[in-house]
């Protein structure tokens, strides 16, 4: 048995007070949960602590939080793991961001993660004819879809999503991961008016900037960006759905800028974007974004020569990959159920002897 | 006050699945759950949903495997009911968006599950209760409206009218504290199990028998409560379970001399005999001094020798809870599992239709008992149950519903319960702490209502949930809010909990034989002469159980020894 403080973030509505910190020790071994040591607080010492949870077992998705300051299950986080982050000697539990608090740890899921699930049509929309048994379908497409079909709503990439705390509208990464769960599954007759529903929203599948927050974040290994990504992907290269939000070509003009620069040279980003300096699109894009780049010269993030200039090339070796990649004639997706290696197990004698 | 032809408590599979059922028949329905829907506990069913569906399968062959998991106290007419309906069900689940898996033909992959002759388990990886319930979640999104949902709501009280009809219930909305009646022509329970009453368990701790004492406490007959299924493989620390589909994928039990102990009990099946079996087997082996890990009180799961890419992708959850809760990679080394309490195959005694003895009150699930799994359920048959006798009970019940008007209900069992809300919150603070009583409940119902039982134990666990049941008329709790007050509602609970604890003990003690999950070590043999029936449990004038029998309905399988 070992003691641990956990620091709770407390908020009753009905008090009238504003949130506060309040701490507990609790005892128990150090591999056990966050949230074995809440409920021990609740238990013992007060039983007006607010969190939902069910499961125990990383199951159920109700006991979302921050601890620390990373979002995540506090079913699933070790009180001795979660020390180690701690930089005060204590266990911080908060509610989750992004979403309202109703008391101490307990959030609005519905005003937020609910409300953008089903926006997504979050059902599948069945290929006609219904066949009398089930539908045939590719083994590997089923154990695909079971990755996304693994997110458990707890919200914890909801909460600390960056792109929707700018842009509150954000469909988000777990409803666009639901998305893929239908995109990805052959079942499913509109692939591609949800692509397009999804490409064009302007809060859509183009708003994710990548930050990977909602992958550390995600306690099934969802990979809602990834997801994201695949969406993109299928949209852009499989069904060329090129948005009104320039989305699609803007990933483009990334990918093409960083084969020709080696890295990425931002000065070109925004015109390739719309098709080049000379295009008539482009044009009032450059305009609209003279007053960033005029404080960016006079901050000295950038600068006149290096803006019209191309200091870099891309390396032999950098284009190589890229003509590899493109070369293959399909995608490989990388997916968690299909991570296995082709090795069986050693036997355990052979183990033993080696 | 809402008005609602079909009202269903509870969304789980069974809830989910009746209110999709009631609203294809067109009548209004409205589904009250104490948490989120896909928080339920059908969400942990891991292994997978038995149906005959390979041409080379037939449903009866599933029956029969049924009734002989059942040690033949299951009923047979609602066996055959499940068991045909089966293949339809899965059918039916596939073409609204469940993502089975496939084998390499494209169809529905079927894996080998305990105390089955064949492989006949659906499943999706290792999440098969969850894919199924977040599947049916999508479809009460897409109806949304004509299944009315009032989410994070507690019912305190069923309400039943002066002809003794089911007629609403009374429920709080957990989110501000209100109190609401809901007038009903028909409720139906789906609330779930009563694992709560047990430490350690697999359930989860929502699971807290509140509509098995809300139909008790209104004076329904509860059956088979003695019937506490032991699975074979749960992790001893805390209780979390490692599916079936693991042994089903070819894993092996092993003692402290590495011996395979199960060709003694049953070595045609071995690991993949029925639960009670391999319990009993597990703790036999446990009790000779046999056991593994520090107290020598568990057994090797060895799922080494299922190939490894085979175990990512089919067994993927159970390989995060070995690393995450057991710090072991079971994909490289055996992990110690123990029984641990899991289900309870009794509950509110339905017919083959959900229809208890009280009229307009249904139940389905873990929450009824049938009796479609006897003494016994055999593993990834608890799914088909939830969704079978679900389907049912919303059909019923809208037929029902069609040749009545709505009852007119007062607000008098609203007022009760309000002010026994202000009661709880209004106690002193003296006596227990409610966490203590809940642990000490769980503690003695593992020790003695548990794999092996015999008079005394039994006698001693009931005097002490009859001194816990004084002791929680006491105990107080800190939360005086109404915003979330999960401390009062844990009172609550803590009352379903003692209850229905007192019925599992008293049957228990009242079944002199071994069938099934209920072994006495007094009374070993199974004995068909005197005991192949129920026992039924009603509450007396006097507020204590009442004990009757009922008989168990046998159509074509005649009780015969069991082996495997």
């Amino acid at each position: 048995m070992s003691e641990f403080t956990l620091r709770l973030r407390r908020y009753d509505p009905e008090s009238g007070e504003a949130p506060y910190w309040e701490s507990h020790t609790i005892e128990l071994e150090p591999h056990r949960s966050v949230l074995e040591g809440i409920l021990q607080a609740k238990g013992r010492f007060d039983g007006s602590i607010g969190i939902r949870c069910s499961c125990r077992a990383a199951i159920c998705g109700s006991c979302g939080v921050r601890i620390n300051g990373q979002p995540g299950l506090a079913c699933h986080t070790h009180l001795d793991e979660a020390l180690e982050r701690s930089t005060d000697g204590l266990i911080s539990v908060e509610p989750m961001g992004n979403m309202p608090v109703i008391k101490d740890l307990i959030v609005d899921m519905d005003a937020v993660h609910w409300k953008k699930i089903q926006s997504v049509t979050p059902w599948l929309l069945a290929r006609e004819p219904v066949p009398e048994r089930e539908y045939l379908v590719d083994r590997e497409a089923m154990v695909d879809v079971t990755q996304s079909m693994a997110c458990i709503q707890c919200g914890a990439c909801v909460s600390d999503c960056l792109a929707m705390e700018v842009d509150p509208d954000f469909t988000g990464p777990a409803a666009l991961a639901k998305s893929y769960r239908f995109v990805g599954d052959p079942r499913d007759a509109e692939h591609r008016e949800r692509l397009t529903a999804l490409s064009e929203d302007p809060h859509g599948l183009y708003t994710c900037t990548h930050c990977f927050k909602c992958v550390d974040a995600c306690p099934k290994g969802v990979n809602p960006m990834g997801q994201i990504m695949r969406l993109r992907r299928i949209a852009g290269s499989d069904h060329h759905i090129e948005d009104r939000n320039n989305g699609y070509r803007h990933e483009h003009a990334f990918v093409k800028n960083v084969r020709r620069n080696g890295l990425l040279h931002e000065a070109d980003l925004l015109p390739d974007s719309y098709g080049g300096k000379f295009n008539p699109r482009a044009v009032p894009e450059l305009i609209a974004s003279l007053p960033v780049a005029l404080r960016g010269v006079l901050r000295g993030k950038i600068t006149p020569a290096k803006a019209l200039l191309h200091p870099h090339k891309a390396s032999k070796e950098l284009r190589a990959i890229f003509d590899k990649i493109e070369s293959k004639p399909e995608r490989y997706e990388l997916n968690l159920y299909v991570s296995g290696t082709d090795e069986d197990n050693e036997p355990v004698t052979a183990e033993a002897t080696t | 006050m809402p008005e609602h032809d079909v009202l269903i408590i509870g969304a789980g599979l069974a809830g989910q699945r009746a209110a999709l059922a009631a609203a294809r028949e067109g009548v209004s329905v409205a589904i009250i759950s104490k948490v989120h829907p896909v928080r339920s506990h059908s969400v942990a069913a891991a292994g997978g949903i038995n149906a005959a569906i390979s041409v080379a399968d037939d449903w009866r062959s599933h029956a029969y495997d049924t009734v002989k998991g059942s040690d033949f106290l299951g009923d047979q007419d609602a066996i055959e009911v499940m068991c045909s309906e089966a293949p339809g069900e899965v059918m039916h689940l596939e073409h609204i968006g469940v993502t089975f898996h496939r084998n390499d033909a494209g169809e529905l992959d079927l894996r080998a599950f305990g105390g089955a002759s064949m492989n006949r388990t659906a499943y999706v990886a290792d999440i098969t209760g969850q894919a199924i319930l977040h599947v049916l979640y999508e479809q009460l999104m897409k109806h949304s409206s004509t299944v009315e949902r009032f989410e994070e709501w507690f019912v305190t009280s069923l309400i039943v009218d002066d002809d003794g009809s089911c007629v609403g219930v009374v429920a709080r909305d957990i989110r501000t504290g209100r109190m609401e009646t809901f007038a009903a022509k028909n409720v139906i329970l789906a609330s779930g199990g009563a694992g709560q009453c047990f430490k350690p368990t697999t359930n989860a701790l929502i699971c807290t028998a509140d509509g098995i004492t809300q139909a008790y406490r209104a004076g329904a007959p509860l059956m088979d409560m003695e019937m506490i299924q032991y699975h074979p493989t749960t992790l001893a620390e805390n209780g979390f379970l490692i599916t079936e589909g693991a042994r089903g994928e070819g894993a092996h039990l092993l003692n402290s001399e590495g011996e395979r102990f199960m060709s003694k009990m049953a070595p045609n099946k071995m690991e993949l005999a029925s639960r009670d079996v391999v319990s009993r087997a597990e703790q036999i082996e446990i009790n000779e001094g046999r056991g593994v890990g520090p107290d020598g009180r568990g057994i090797y799961l060895d799922i080494t020798v299922v190939p490894r890419k085979r175990t990512l992708e089919a067994l993927r959850e159970i390989v995060n809870i070995g690393k995450d809760f057991a710090g072991v990679d079971i994909t490289r080394e055996p992990i110690i599992i123990q029984p641990g309490q899991h289900y309870i195959m009794g509950g509110v005694k339905t017919d083959k239709d959900g229809c208890t003895p009280i009229p307009g009150l249904y139940a389905a699930g873990e929450v009824a008992c049938v009796s479609v799994h006897g003494g016994n359920r055999l593993g990834a048959n608890s799914l088909l149950d939830t969704l079978i006798f679900g389907r049912r009970a919303g059909e019923h019940a809208s037929a029902r519903a069609r040749s009545m008007a709505m009852p007119s209900v007062s607000d008098a069992q609203l007022r009760r319960d309000a002010e026994t809300i202000e009661q709880i919150i209004a106690r002193p603070r003296a006596g227990r702490r409610i966490s203590e009583i809940k642990e000490e409940l769980g503690t003695t119902m593992n020790q003695h209502v548990a794999v092996f039982r015999d008079e005394q134990g039994l006698g001693s666990a009931l005097e002490v949930v009859n001194r816990l049941k004084e002791e929680a008329q006491s105990a107080y709790v800190d939360d005086r809010g109404t915003v979330f007050n999960q401390d009062v509602l844990g009172a609550i609970e803590l009352g379903y909990m003692l209850d229905a604890a007192q019925t599992m003990v008293v049957a228990a003690l009242e079944r002199k034989e071994s069938r099934g999950a209920q072994f006495r070590t007094d009374y070993p043999e199974r004995n068909d002469a005197e005991w192949l029936k129920h026992i039924d449990i009603s509450r007396g004038e006097d507020g204590e159980p009442k004990v009757s029998y009922s008989p168990v309905t046998i159509t074509q399988w005649q009780p015969e020894e069991r082996k495997y």
